[in-house]
């Protein structure tokens, strides 16, 4: 099929980010590619993404708000609550049989997934043997994630979440409220190491017994998504755990035979001993 | 004009108006159709199984990277954003809501209008906000053909009237009316399909 015009300078645009900045989006969804670089056009009143272009090689500052563009991911508390419970019940009993555990949060984006588990992890008694990685390669996102601070008024919708996760405490044990701002208690942050990690570009991380990958690869490209997974294989150890978003599926991936299922709704996967 | 797909959005008494509409197309349906209903965050399989057991096509959620086929309807999964490639196979994704909405028809209107610009039939039906108005627009604009529900024949008339204002669609219709038109595209792909045979 021919390439529309718009979807040649998408491509030529995409290019020189990568080129001049390192950060490679070529990739990615090309449909959700678009949708925010057309926001991002409208609101700089530039013509064309052409224009955009020159603007980006030209001008550091502007090239930093598109990579925020590009880059940031919404999430919330305990997203998905059947998935905790599902993490409670089955992954849990897992990990108590290693004695140190090391989880990779990638692409934690602004860490309300982390808190989430490291409240479950604390519940479960687990925590103080846990080194939390929570990686993302959007510095502002990770910034926004180390402070914990998030709005009063999420944290009801999160507490309710909180309580569908099979929870059994007070979710405002696990932070301080003031005026509008709530901030995350600061025994939860004792064991999060936050990093700066690309998952395109950069290497294996670290040999871990958890990783937690949420609705971070859905907007990569199966290309993209298979150089991931295997990232993520080299970097678990036999028989460590791996979580993926809920619509997210390993059945297509080159890496389908890697894993046993643990929870086909919840995806969650468990490496399969290397022979 | 051969046309390669189609995308409704409905919101406020969409269960009724989808359930008509998907259980009266005939099982060799030579399009997919794309549909965005809003709904509950959490809700799960549970509608698209049962509309798939009254249906004579396949009726089922859009997958991750799934390529669309035809015959097919695929209803977006609630809580995700659902966008088409210019592959013609789904994206989904957690994004801001849009219009107050995720999934929104919005963002599926516009995508699918790259990715099949003047192949592409946009239907807008009943609903109680404004979701779907730019996407019918954006198709409008690169040459799809675009449909709203008759506001007066609508359940909930404000999400057909915005779509009708902003984009002065093609047609009008109700759903009877709609539902025949589709049948008259079906029929004449199918036929232009044994000539070419």
């Amino acid at each position: 099929m021919n390439e529309s015009a718009s979807d040649i300078e998408i491509d030529l645009l995409l290019e020189s980010i990568f080129q001049k900045y390192g950060y490679d989006f070529r990739n990615y969804s090309k449909a959700h590619v678009r949708r925010r670089l057309d926001q991002r056009l409208r609101l700089s009143q530039l013509g064309s993404f052409n224009a955009m272009r020159d603007q980006i090689i030209h001008d550091p500052e502007y090239a930093e708000t598109l990579l925020r563009d590009l880059s940031i991911n919404v999430t919330e508390m305990f997203r998905d609550p059947l998935f905790y419970r599902s993490v409670r019940e089955l992954v849990v009993p897992m990990l108590k049989t290693w004695s140190y555990i090391k989880v990779w949060h990638a692409g934690c984006s602004s860490g309300e997934e982390v808190y989430s588990m490291a409240i479950l992890l604390k519940e479960e008694g687990l925590y103080d043997r846990c080194q939390i990685y929570a990686t993302d390669f959007n510095q502002y996102a990770l910034k926004q994630a180390k402070e914990g601070i998030y709005r009063s008024e999420s944290m009801k919708k999160y507490a309710l979440n909180y309580q569908a996760s099979g929870a059994q405490a007070s979710f405002s044990n696990y932070y301080h409220a003031q005026y509008d701002s709530a901030i995350m208690d600061a025994s939860l942050k004792k064991n999060i190491v936050w990093a700066h990690h690309n998952l395109v570009t950069d290497s294996d991380f670290a040999e871990t017994q958890l990783i937690v990958c949420r609705n971070v690869m859905i907007y990569f490209n199966r290309h993209l998504q298979n150089q991931v997974h295997k990232l993520f294989y080299n970097s678990l150890s036999n028989g460590g755990i791996l979580c993926l978003g809920n619509k997210e599926s390993l059945q297509f991936s080159d890496f389908a035979d890697s894993y046993e299922e643990l929870d086909k709704k919840q995806r969650i996967y468990k490496k399969r001993y290397a022979n | 004009m051969t046309y390669e797909a189609v995308v409704l959005g409905a919101s406020a008494g969409g269960m009724q108006l989808v359930k008509n509409l998907v259980t009266s197309l005939p099982n060799d349906f030579g399009l997919p159709l794309i549909i965005v209903q809003h709904v509950g965050d959490n809700s799960d399989n549970v509608w698209p199984n049962l509309l798939n057991e009254c249906s004579q096509v396949l009726v089922k959620e859009a997958d991750e990277k799934e390529p669309i086929q035809r015959g097919t309807v695929y209803l977006a999964p609630p809580n995700y954003h659902l966008l088409i490639e210019p592959d013609h196979s789904f994206t989904l994704t957690i994004d801001e809501r849009v219009n107050y909405a995720r999934p929104a028809i919005d963002v599926l209107f516009e995508t699918a209008a790259e990715a099949y610009r003047e192949k592409l039939i946009g239907i807008v039906c009943t609903g109680g906000n404004f979701d779907g108005a730019k996407g019918l627009l954006r198709i409008k604009e690169l040459g799809g053909m675009t449909i709203a529900q008759d506001p007066e024949t609508a359940e909930a008339s404000a999400m057909p009237k915005a779509a009708i204002q902003t984009a002065h669609p093609d047609y009008v219709l109700s759903l009877d009316g709609i539902k025949k038109l589709l049948l008259e595209i079906h029929t004449a792909k199918t036929t232009s399909h044994e000539l070419e045979n």
